[in-house]
């Protein structure tokens, strides 16, 4: 669907963008992950064309980008507002109109957005007496609107209530399953698990990971295992021998568990092997890190390699 | 150009529905005529009336004061003490004293400060009485000395316009208030832009227009709506002004002549005839004057230049200010740039004032040449009417604000287009000077 090559942007001495590449697969939901100030925001404004890249391109549906192409586009910034003396249904129409929807639709389509979120009595108020939350819906269905190939949500879910943050999750499936694409740029690590099915993970300036989610947690996986039983600790780790490390050993109301990491030359089923005949095996489970852990893993590792790069 | 089109339609409406344009349109001119017609007509009201004591030692005056229906002339021959002009009715005292006719120097001592009005009919009555004193003491006759009096008028008339009166100060006077009207409105609605950027960025809805427009569409649209608006005041105004004056002066010339026929029946003595004579000979040619002048004034030329003035000065100014807006946070912040901005056209203003006395100087000609100052300096060449004999003058005037605006709005884009996406950052001159050159 989009793919960025080798994009450089600079502001003066500070080089915000540094040589990245990404590819945002079709029909799928994808995370533009990072911490505060790497680049995310410059590279999604850089996408939607409010800023041009000093070098590099970006390419939509194998063509280079043009302007026009923003009508393909939805784009929710995370720095987002509305006109607050301006009443919502014009100011809904407006922004639809600016987006290249010619009036009567964007009056059919705002009109069946907002019955179906509930919204019509605030038509004709002013966005001032709406609250935070209501606004956001506002700005969410005039994002949306113009049914966008490519939808950008940069932190989608702040400012909502959980009640709303789940309507806006669920619309944001439904646009998927219709086969829109969506970018997404959050901090929320939870809702990268549950709704992304490719990341990118940009750190100061450059692309550090990319790639699907489950690929990238199998890449993060340490070969730790969960293994409960119903043995004593000893007997456990006597078994285990050389075959794996006992981490930790809690003892449990039923079972036991033991958190055991895989030797260098060992697989699961040489670890189950020599436990089988000394304790009571009740449940083995790998343990896949958590998209958090992967962030925070990945974040520090690229923080290192300066320094280590200085040896 | 349909989404430029959108937002001139946008920052139009948005304002023309405000209820404060409407007041400002239509009570605008009402509330200035208002005021002016209120203010000269509290500066004709006298609050009393005034009870002068002229304590008159050499009987110099007694008797020979005429009282208006706001001054009433008492007389004593003995000095008052500060305490018993303080205790008496009296509101004003003036002393004669025994030279008098040499000195040519009263002492008038006042509770209240007089008006204006009634220390100028004190001053004239004595004045008068004095005169007459005189030409009795030199046995001048009255009838002799008024035709010997002479007040001097000046015609003036340049020399490449035969037979024509030269009114060019005048003119240069009326350029003048078209040139401060010029300052008003470029400022008034330049700033305009530069609270709507403001707004837009405090509000935080740029980022998401400018996914959908580019920022100069956005700032162009912005500029020429408030154009528009600008425009619209100016038409509703003219209409407005245009009535109320017809309807004002035919109201004014029936009052005009009812206090001249109050004086035709006034005249008693000879030489308070010729006097009179001379007044109303004086009154006239001015009257006549106001319309000569009004007949001078090319009235659809200096409203064509100073709509085009208006127009091209407002653009680069409100490019400007848009710059401006754009980056910084919020209002407060504005200061440090709007002066600089703001100084030529302060300095176009006094260049303009002394294009009044001294229009053919050389500032006069570069301050109506130089963009930054020529809407406000030109003006008053134009009401001059001066300007035509040198048309070249006028077209490089133009053209050269017109290329000004056309960089400055080039110029206001690149800071703008950059501005308007930095948050929480206090910016130096230097660093708008970096955006120039950041890619778009």
């Amino acid at each position: 669907m989009l793919t960025c090559e080798h994009i450089v942007k600079r502001y003066g001495a500070h080089t915000a963008l540094d040589d990245v590449s990404l590819t945002v697969p079709a029909g799928g939901i994808f995370g533009l992950l990072g911490p505060n100030g790497a680049g995310k925001t410059s590279l999604i404004r850089i996408i939607t064309r409010i800023t041009a890249p000093d070098s590099g391109q970006v390419l939509l549906e194998g063509r280079p980008m043009t302007a026009a192409d923003v009508a393909l586009i939805g784009y929710l910034p995370e720095e987002r507002g509305l006109y607050k003396k301006m009443k919502v249904g014009e100011q809904a129409l407006y922004l639809a109109q600016l987006k290249g929807l010619p009036k009567a639709e964007a009056r059919k389509r705002l009109k069946a957005w907002f019955e179906r979120w509930e919204m019509t009595a605030w038509w004709n108020k002013k966005v001032e007496e709406l609250s935070k939350g209501m606004a956001q819906k506002v700005q969410f269905v005039s994002t949306v609107l113009h049914a966008p190939k490519l939808l950008i949500l940069d932190e989608p879910f702040s400012g909502f209530d959980p009640i709303n943050a789940e309507l806006v999750r669920q619309e944001i499936l439904r646009l998927r399953s219709e086969g829109t694409t969506v970018m997404l740029s959050t901090h929320n690590m939870g809702s990268v698990e549950e709704l992304c099915d490719h990341i990118a993970l940009i750190d100061r300036s450059r692309k550090v990971l990319d790639g699907r989610v489950r690929d990238i947690r199998r890449q993060f996986a340490t070969r730790t295992y969960r293994i409960e039983h119903t043995g004593n600790k000893v007997a456990f780790a006597n078994a285990l021998s050389f075959t794996g490390e006992l981490l930790e050993h809690t003892e449990g109301e039923e079972y036991n568990t033991a958190r055991v990491r895989l030797a260098h030359d060992s697989t699961v089923n040489v670890v189950l092997r020599q436990l089988l005949p000394a304790v009571e095996v009740h449940g083995v489970q790998e343990e896949i890190p958590r998209m958090h852990d992967v962030f925070i893993h990945a974040v520090n590792a690229h923080g290192a390699v300066p320094a280590d790069m200085t040896e | 150009m349909n989404k430029i089109l959108l937002i001139i339609r946008r920052e139009f409406i948005t304002r023309v529905r405000k209820p404060s344009f409407l007041i400002m349109t239509i009570l605008g001119p009402l509330l200035i005529a208002g005021t002016m017609v209120g203010l000269v007509y509290l500066g004709m009201q006298e609050s009393d009336e005034h009870l002068v004591l002229v304590v008159d030692e050499p009987h110099v005056v007694t008797g020979k004061l005429r009282d208006t229906d706001k001054v009433r002339f008492f007389y004593a021959y003995d000095d008052l003490s500060d305490s018993a002009f303080k205790a008496s009715p009296y509101t004003l005292m003036v002393n004669v004293n025994e030279a008098i006719l040499e000195t040519n120097t009263i002492q008038l001592f006042y509770k209240d400060l007089p008006s204006l009005n009634v220390q100028r009919t004190v001053q004239s009555e004595l004045e008068r009485t004095l005169e007459r004193e005189k030409l009795r003491v030199n046995q001048v006759d009255p009838d002799t000395y008024a035709r010997i009096k002479t007040a001097l008028n000046v015609q003036l008339f340049d020399i490449d316009k035969a037979g024509e009166e030269s009114y060019e100060q005048v003119l240069a006077a009326v350029g003048f208030g078209f040139g401060y009207i010029m300052f008003f409105f470029v400022f008034l609605y330049a700033v305009q832009v530069m609270r709507g950027v403001l707004e837009e960025k405090s509000n935080r809805i740029v980022e998401v227009l400018i996914s959908s427009v580019k920022p100069f569409q956005l700032m162009m649209g912005k500029i020429i709506g408030i154009a528009l608006v600008g425009l619209a005041q100016f038409t509703i105004w003219i209409a407005l002004t245009a009535t109320l004056m017809t309807a004002g002066t035919a109201l004014l010339m029936k009052d005009r002549l009812d206090p001249r026929e109050v004086l035709a029946e006034q005249q008693m003595t000879g030489e308070l005839q010729a006097e009179l004579m001379k007044e109303a000979g004086a009154q006239a040619p001015d009257r006549n004057k106001v319309m000569e002048v009004v007949s001078r004034l090319n009235i659809p030329f200096v409203l064509g230049m100073f709509v085009f003035y208006f127009l091209a000065g407002y653009l680069l100014y409100s490019s400007l200010f848009a710059a401006v807006g754009s980056a910084v946070d919020s209002e407060t912040d504005t200061q440090q740039f709007m002066f600089p901005v703001t100084l030529p056209m302060i300095v176009a203003i006094f260049i303009a004032q002394m294009a009044i006395t001294n229009p053919g100087s050389p500032l006069v000609f570069w301050g109506s040449i130089i963009p930054f100052t020529s809407p406000v300096v030109m003006m008053v060449r134009v009401a001059m009417g001066s300007v035509l004999e040198t048309p070249w003058q006028l077209v490089l005037s133009m053209a050269l604000l017109v290329g000004t605006f056309v960089f400055t709005t080039w110029l206001a884009g690149r800071i703008y287009r950059t501005g308007i996406l930095m948050y929480g950052k206090k910016v130096s001159w230097r660093e708008m000077g970096r955006w120039l050159f950041y890619k778009g």
